[in-house]
Parts: C-alpha cells; structure tokens; sequence
C-alpha cells in the first residue's frame, strides 16, 4: 500500500474532485461538506468511470400519513452517479443506491496538513 | 510511503468540455483486454441526432412548400414545429452527462460531417468496426398525425444519409427509415434507395397504429425478399398510447413501451404467416431485449395448439418461426442467476440469430462485455454474436477495421 499525492488542500475546494492514478488502477476523491471520501472510480455495472459523473441527493417520495403520495423531495443523503448509465452510490459509503449489497471499494484518505493524501 | 503522483495522473473533472474518446476511455480498456481488435464487432443499433442536422435536412424536403414550412417551423424553437416531439427525460434528469455535454466536443468539420467523426470515436473506443446509424426524433415520427410529414421527412433524411453520411463513411451503415403510414411510399423508399452505397435493409419504428399484415404491404415485403435486403421493427415508445398513458413515470414507459408495440406486430406478423408468405425475408427485432421473445413464443405456441383454425397460414408453431428472426441485444436484461439468460439464449436460437447492439449513445446503451464476459457462451458463440451474425446478416466482410485507442 502506498499513499498517492491529491491535492494541496488550498487547491482542493469544497465541492471538489480529483480522479488519480494508482498504478492500473484509479480511484475518486471527494472533498464534500469538510470531509473526504474515496472510492475506486470504476462502477459495479460495466466498469464505467463511476466518480466522474453529477452529485445529486437521493430522491424521496413524500408518502402522507393517509399513504397519499404527496409529491417527491431531495433527501440529505448525497449521491454520485456514474454518467454512463446512471448507477448510483451513496456518497458517505460507497453503496449502490439501487441494491446496498453492491459497493465500490473504498480507500482511505490522509489529511497531511497542507495536503490529501490517499491510500492505495 | 509517500507518492508524489504525477500532475497527469491527478484529473480535475470537467463538465463543461466531452470527447467521446475520453469519456469511454474505460470502454477501450477493456476491449484491449479482450482482445477485441482479434474479430469483427458490428453494431446494429446505434443512434446519432439528426435533429443537430436540421438545417441541411430540411434541404432536401422535395416539395418546395413542405420545404419552406420545415425551415419556418425551425426558426421558431421553444413553441410549436412542424415535427413534435415526444415526452420523455431519458437522460434521468441530467445524470446521464454525455447528453448534454456532447455538444461541447471538438470536431473538425472541414472534411466529413460532424456526426461521422464523433461516431467512429466511439466505435473505435468500444473496439466496433461497423456500426448501424439510426436517427433519434425520428423514432418517434410514425405517431405524427400528418402522413405527408412522415414521408417528406423520411425522404429528406435518408437522401441527406445517404449523401453525407453512408457515401462518405464505409463503416458507417444503416437500415432506412420506411414511411410506414402510406403503403405506397414505403414500397417507393425501397424502390429508390435499395441500392444506395450502406443500405443495408430497411426500418420500421415501431410506436405506429398500422398492423404489419395489412395487404398494402405485401409488395414492400416481396421487394425486399427479392432485394434479399433486411426489415426491421426498430423500439421505442409512444406516452400518448392509452395504455402507455396509465404509467405515471418514465422507467415504467420505457421498460413496457420497447416491448409492447414490437410484440404487437410480432404476433400479428407470425399469426398472419407472413414467414410463410415470404419465407426468405430477412427480420429483425430491435431495442426490445430478450425476455419479450422468450415470454411471447410460450404464449403464442401454448394458445395455437388450442387454436390452430385461427392461424390456418401457420405449418409449424409460433415459435418456430420466431426462432428463424435475428434479435438485437440492447437492453440485455441481466438476471442475477446466469442460468435464466442461458434459457432465454437457448429459446431464442442466440448462437446463430442474436445480434449485438449498443444503442450508443442512448442512456442505457451496453458495451461488447455484455456478451463477451457471459459465463456460458464459447468463444465461438460470442464472435458469432458480436459480429458474425451479423455479417451474414448483411453480408461484411469479417476482417477487422477498428483502431481500438491505445491498442497495438
């Protein structure tokens, strides 16, 4: 196991993403409300670059208490979503919205300071 | 350890920029893997956006008053036009990126059209040496209330396909669209571009309110089994179908609509005998799946041994005819047990009658992994369904022509 260079941290914005090499591999780096997070950047459908795509929170239907649908509404859980064909994951661990049991693998992020390291 | 990565290998993402190359640069790895520069990959179903070409289109609309009335209609975006449009939000909202950035990507369209460029991108990033170009608004035009529209426009496309597309581009092919709703003109489109350089057959799209067996047709259908040239039902959906309508959200009419109206014109293309009446005629089966047909043969042969007197055309099963049709893959369904696609494959005679398509770039195109990584095939099997097939479906030539990026 190595640790790969990510970014400086002045350089690496909330919001922000970086995709690095790790040898044949490549892993997905996430910089979202303070933390970091990262996963191999390759979907579990057909191997698409799933860390590359939109982030967008999980979608509810709004069920009334009378089981009404009442409308749909953005929930607090974040999502990416791989751009080839839409699988997506569950941005605090890596899960595939569509079946839990499905995860990208994820990897370890350092904070060295000035600079986000990751494991790999 | 501490790596200093290379600046190259830390990418910042992008989204207001595309290559086709780049964005399925894992695509090209792993055909590299395959080996996929060793045989033929032909796709049968691949799509551009003629409606990025309208403005030369229009052009070639015959009659100068429909011409006019198509180049007016354009200008007035946003409101109403001379073609419609259809219900839909297939790229989920703007999760599928490649809809809405590929207009950002760089061409030189000094040489060759635009769409030529940008399709042997993709072609050779997926490791495919000829592709099947269709249209996309188009698909949906077999619903437009004007039968004079579907003809002028179907007209005008295929002469501009022709023309800047298929006579430039030898690995670029097609199947034409037919102005299904008049009989008359369909059988003309045959007549008129049977022979053009890439034609390789002719289309049906699907979503349209005229049954396949009506006598009208009959010629078209003898022509074309003379021309030994391929029909085929190409998918989609209609929302305004009454039964269709029911379903409130997209996943609900794209997963019933792609199947529902390619099974109505089965049924009605088998249970009249038209593989009787034109046993040499070449049919394909598009963008439905698979599990449509497997379902279908077992309806259609339980109900005919009950009710031979209503099929008296028929000498065998239902089933046996369809077994005699070519399938594209796209979307292949992929049920967890393998076993049950096995059965499906089996059902519908896969080894020597599917065809693989991608459907590129639609949102839910497939890749060549969808048929080479299957634990049952043989390596024999998957060559044949990836390419052979289809070869011999449209006669190709079986050497490879791809130029897979990064690829010896």
């Amino acid at each position: 196991m190595q640790e790969f260079f990510v970014a400086k941290k002045a350089d690496f914005g909330e919001g922000d993403r970086r995709i690095v090499r790790t040898g044949a591999s490549e892993v997905g780096v996430f910089h979202h409300k303070g933390a970091y997070y990262a996963y191999a950047n390759n979907c579990v459908h057909s191997g698409g670059p799933a860390c590359e795509g939109v982030m967008i929170p999980k979608v509810l239907d709004v069920i009334g208490e009378d089981r009404s649908y009442q409308g749909q509404v953005f929930s607090d859980e974040m999502h990416f979503v791989c751009p080839w064909h839409g699988y997506e994951y569950d941005l605090k661990t890596g899960e595939c919205a569509g079946d839990r049991r499905l995860k990208l693998k994820k990897y370890q992020v350092v904070d060295r300071g000035d600079a986000i390291y990751v494991i790999a | 350890m501490n790596v200093q990565t290379p600046v190259d290998d830390v990418r910042q993402l992008h989204f207001d920029r595309f290559s086709s190359s780049e964005s399925l640069a894992k695509a090209s790895e792993q055909a590299r893997k395959r080996n996929y520069q060793d045989f033929l990959i032909v796709d049968i179903d691949s799509h551009h956006y003629e409606s990025e070409s309208y403005a030369d289109v229009f052009q070639y609309i015959e009659s100068p008053v429909l011409r006019r009335s198509f180049i007016e209609s354009a200008q007035r975006g946003g409101r109403s036009s001379m073609l419609g449009g259809s219900v839909g939000y297939q790229d989920i909202s703007g999760r599928i990126t490649r809809h809405w950035l590929r207009k950002h990507e760089k061409v030189d369209t000094t040489t060759h059209h635009r769409d030529i460029t940008t399709t042997k991108r993709w072609m050779d990033a997926m490791g495919v040496d000829y592709a099947c170009l269709f249209p996309t608004p188009m698909l949906f035009l077999g619903t437009h209330p004007q039968v004079e529209i579907e003809v002028a426009m179907a007209r005008a496309y295929n002469a501009w396909l022709c023309e800047r597309i298929l006579a430039e581009e030898p690995r670029i092919i097609s199947m034409l669209y037919l102005p299904f709703n008049d009989p008359e003109a369909t059988y003309k489109m045959v007549q008129d571009f049977g022979d053009k350089k890439g034609v390789k057959g002719f289309m049906v799209t699907s979503p349209r309110y005229k049954p396949v067996h009506d006598n009208a047709y009959m010629k078209t259908y003898r022509l074309l089994e003379e021309m030994g040239k391929p029909i085929s039902f190409h998918a989609a959906y209609n929302w305004n179908d009454q039964s269709l309508n029911l379903l409130n959200r997209f996943i609900s009419v794209h997963a019933l609509g792609f199947m529902w109206f390619n099974m109505v014109h089965m049924t009605n293309w088998v249970i009249n005998g038209i593989p009787e009446r034109f046993p040499k005629l070449k049919t394909i089966w598009i963008e439905s799946g698979l599990t449509w047909a497997y379902s279908l043969m077992q309806r259609l042969d339980h109900s005919y041994m009950m009710r031979t007197s209503d099929c008296p055309s028929l000498k065998r099963k239902p089933s046996e005819y369809m077994q005699e049709m070519f399938y594209s893959s796209q979307p292949m369904e992929m049920p967890e047990d393998p076993s049950i696609l096995e059965a499906t494959f089996k059902m519908i005679k896969a080894e020597t009658q599917l065809v693989w398509s991608s459907d590129y770039p639609h949102w839910d195109f497939d890749l060549p992994g969808v048929i080479y990584d299957l634990p049952f095939l043989k390596e024999e099997a998957k060559r044949s369904i990836l390419g052979g097939n289809a070869a011999r479906l449209f006669g190709l030539d079986l050497k490879p022509v791809k130029n897979i990026p990064g690829g010896p």
